[in-house]
């Protein structure tokens, strides 16, 4: 058994399978309708072969701490435990989407479960949740924020302002690099200069430290002790997490640019698959649970996707709400 | 001539521009090895036919690739640098608006900086505002920025290859959902001066000045009011920064009525000025007040009824000129 896994608990573990099992469903539906033309508007963009980071950060979270997201979220947001009927009915931009249909996939925020100031642009997370771990270290809350960004975002200026600010104000702020080896069509290689992101957090002075990112009880045990350690007073963290992008970009990117046998190699490493094994072997799941947690999670799809398709689009003229609070404030 | 889309004209543009100039080379992100492998992408092949050290797919860093054109640029190179979609612009936007706009200002006059900004601008794949926001403005009102809107595969061509060879720094502004759209593009060395106007349907009741696509939205409404026996003069502006102020003004002069379109938002927006600058100039030629059709004053949504609800439509364009008529 994995040793760092002997402290986690059984719940856990299972808990752990299950959302990624979710995460993994919702996008394969998600990949099924994007086929279908005129089923979902917008890009599709899809975070499979990454649900074990998602899940083993967020699941080392407290209710209370504040989760900062980016384009490649709906792991983050199912993990952290967002209802998949308003995901969906967002990604269809229905009204009874999460965000009324504002949003559509790529910025979703679930303020509810805490996922605030979700943004598509590329390294906006780090900057703003430099702004949320410090309402926290002001109202001396012992909550913390955890912001998600890629191998790619990485490269934005402002990351490094981010990272260099928390540093100096000793923030409670964790960094989560998701490396997936890709930013669009570009390698690692062809964007990055050094080949482990976490070393750039010696020159803020934060530890940075790498997981196996397609291990989830790897990304919970480092997750949770970073965690602690931010939580008291110990300044900000940065996680490196090793994992791959499966599929391509967005739906629309067919990979071309992929070598074959790379694919192959991440395959064999699939979060759930290898998760499922390891509980199965272990004897923390039997075969036939897995049949049953695969069938709840199969209807917990089908019933997002029915309610999504139920739902109503907004009227067009609700376009012009929730631009201010006071709706008189704006102009023209 | 030959038939093309808007995309591939874009294409033979900065095709042309390297094989004239060695100075000239292109950077961004994905410029080289792209996601898409689309003939209809402006950089398609280019790597291929120029290798990596004048193809440079990049970072994702703004910043960088707006400044390695401002830095290339005064070393005497001719950068075309490329951001994704135009919100990013953003990002890159202290490197043009206050280094590239302002540099050969700040020197008296001793530094040259000869770069073009391509920026994928445009509303309809239900992206969201985060990538659909058209901030023309912006540029606009930053002296010392060209700044440039085609509509055809002609013009998109003619003009790429004025702006990469102009001294000054170009914001050349590219609508994604124009670059399928096939038309007949001269070949070879073929170039529009920046800052002439293009009517592109000459009528006589009312002018509709546009750029971009919305220009088509402008055509289709003329069609609509033909059948009522009302002629449209569509105005293709082409180029904001230089305006053709002067086609602006003749045509005013020629139908006494002026709607200004743009697909971006309303308020403090392009269409702003030129209303401005009809009012100052040609009070006496207008036969009704001016009026302005554009986006509501609210990010682009996503949901698609409300995608549709943002975007400006002939019919809009229609009821404008009706009610000044
Ligand atoms: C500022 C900015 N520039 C460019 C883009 C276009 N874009 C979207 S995702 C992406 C790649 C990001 O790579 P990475 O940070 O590694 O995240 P991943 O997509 O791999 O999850 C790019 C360039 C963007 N959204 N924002
Ligand atoms: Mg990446």
């Amino acid at each position: 058994m994995n040793m760092k896994a002997q402290g986690i608990e059984k719940h856990i573990r299972i808990k752990m399978y299950e959302k990624m099992l979710l995460i993994r469903k919702f996008e394969e539906k998600l990949v099924e309708l994007s086929g279908i033309d005129g089923r979902l508007p917008g890009m599709q963009i899809l975070a499979n072969g990454q649900e074990a980071v998602a899940v083993g950060v967020i699941e080392a979270l407290e209710t209370y701490d504040v989760v900062v997201s980016n384009h490649r979220s709906h792991g983050h947001l199912l993990a952290r435990g967002a209802d998949p009927k308003h995901l969906m009915a967002e990604i269809m931009g229905k009204a009874t989407g999460v965000n009324k249909g504002k949003s559509g996939t790529l910025h979703m925020s679930v303020p509810e479960i805490n996922v605030l100031m979700t943004s598509t642009v590329v390294g906006a997370g780090p900057p703003m949740s430099v702004g949320a771990a410090f309402a926290q270290q002001y109202r001396n809350e012992k909550n913390i924020t955890v912001v998600f960004f890629g191998d790619g975002a990485a490269a934005e200026g402002s990351v490094h302002e981010a990272m260099n600010l928390a540093a100096l104000w000793k923030l409670p702020i964790i960094f989560v690099c998701e490396n997936n080896c890709w930013a669009g069509a570009q390698g690692l290689g062809q964007h990055c200069s050094i080949g482990d992101i976490a070393d750039r957090g010696a020159a803020y002075g934060i530890p940075g430290e790498f997981v196996d990112g397609n291990d989830v009880e790897d990304v919970y045990y480092y997750a949770l002790q970073i965690a602690t350690r931010c939580r008291n007073g110990g300044g900000p963290g940065l996680i490196e997490a090793k994992t791959y992008r499966m599929r391509g970009h967005g739906e629309y990117d067919h990979q071309h640019y992929v070598d074959k046998k790379e694919l192959e190699k991440w395959y064999a490493l699939d979060p759930v698959k290898r998760y499922g094994k390891r509980l199965l072997n272990h004897g923390l799941m039997k075969k036939t649970e897995f049949e049953t947690v695969e069938r709840n999670m199969e209807k917990v799809i089908i019933e997002a996707v029915a309610f999504a398709d139920q739902s109503p689009y907004p009227l067009p003229d609700e376009a012009l709400e929730d631009v201010w609070a006071v709706e008189e404030g704006g102009q023209s | 001539m030959k038939t093309i889309s808007f995309g591939q004209a874009l294409n033979d543009g900065l095709d042309l521009a390297m094989s004239m100039d060695d100075s000239v080379f292109i950077a961004g992100e994905g410029v080289g090895v792209s996601i898409h492998v689309d003939p209809n992408m402006p950089t398609h092949g280019l790597l291929a036919k120029y290798s990596p050290v004048r193809v440079k797919d990049t970072p994702v860093s703004e910043a960088a690739i707006a400044g390695l054109a401002v830095g290339a640029s005064c070393m005497g190179l001719r950068p075309v640098v490329e951001i994704m979609f135009f919100p990013f612009f953003t990002l890159a936007s202290d490197m043009i608006v206050n280094h590239a706009a302002k540099l050969r200002y700040l020197s008296g006059g001793s530094s040259s900086f000869p770069l073009t900004v391509r920026v994928r601008a445009g509303v309809s794949f239900s992206a969201g505002c985060q990538h659909s926001h058209n901030l023309e403005a912006w540029a606009t009102h930053s002296p010392g920025l060209k700044v440039v809107f085609p509509s055809t595969p002609a013009d998109a061509k003619g003009l790429l290859l004025s702006a990469i060879f102009d001294p000054d720094p170009v914001v050349f502004i590219e609508e994604m959902g124009l670059y399928w759209m096939q038309g007949e593009v001269p070949e070879g060395d073929y170039r529009i001066r920046l800052g002439e106007a293009q009517v592109v349907r000459p009528g006589k009741d009312c002018t509709v000045v546009s750029y971009g696509s919305a220009v088509f939205t402008a055509l289709e409404a003329a069609k609509i009011l033909s059948e009522e026996d009302v002629s449209l003069e569509v105005l293709d502006l082409r180029s904001l920064v230089p305006l053709d102020k002067e086609s602006l003004l003749d045509s005013v002069k020629k139908t006494g009525r002026l709607v200004i379109l743009h697909d971006a938002t309303k308020f403090a927006g392009f269409g702003a000025e030129i209303a401005a600058i009809v009012a100052d100039d040609a009070f006496d030629l207008l036969k009704a007040p001016i009026k302005r059709v554009a986006a509501p004053d609210i990010p682009v949504p996503f949901s698609p009824p409300l995608e549709k609800f943002y975007k400006p439509n002939p019919e809009m364009v229609v009821k404008a000129v009706r009610s000044i008529l």
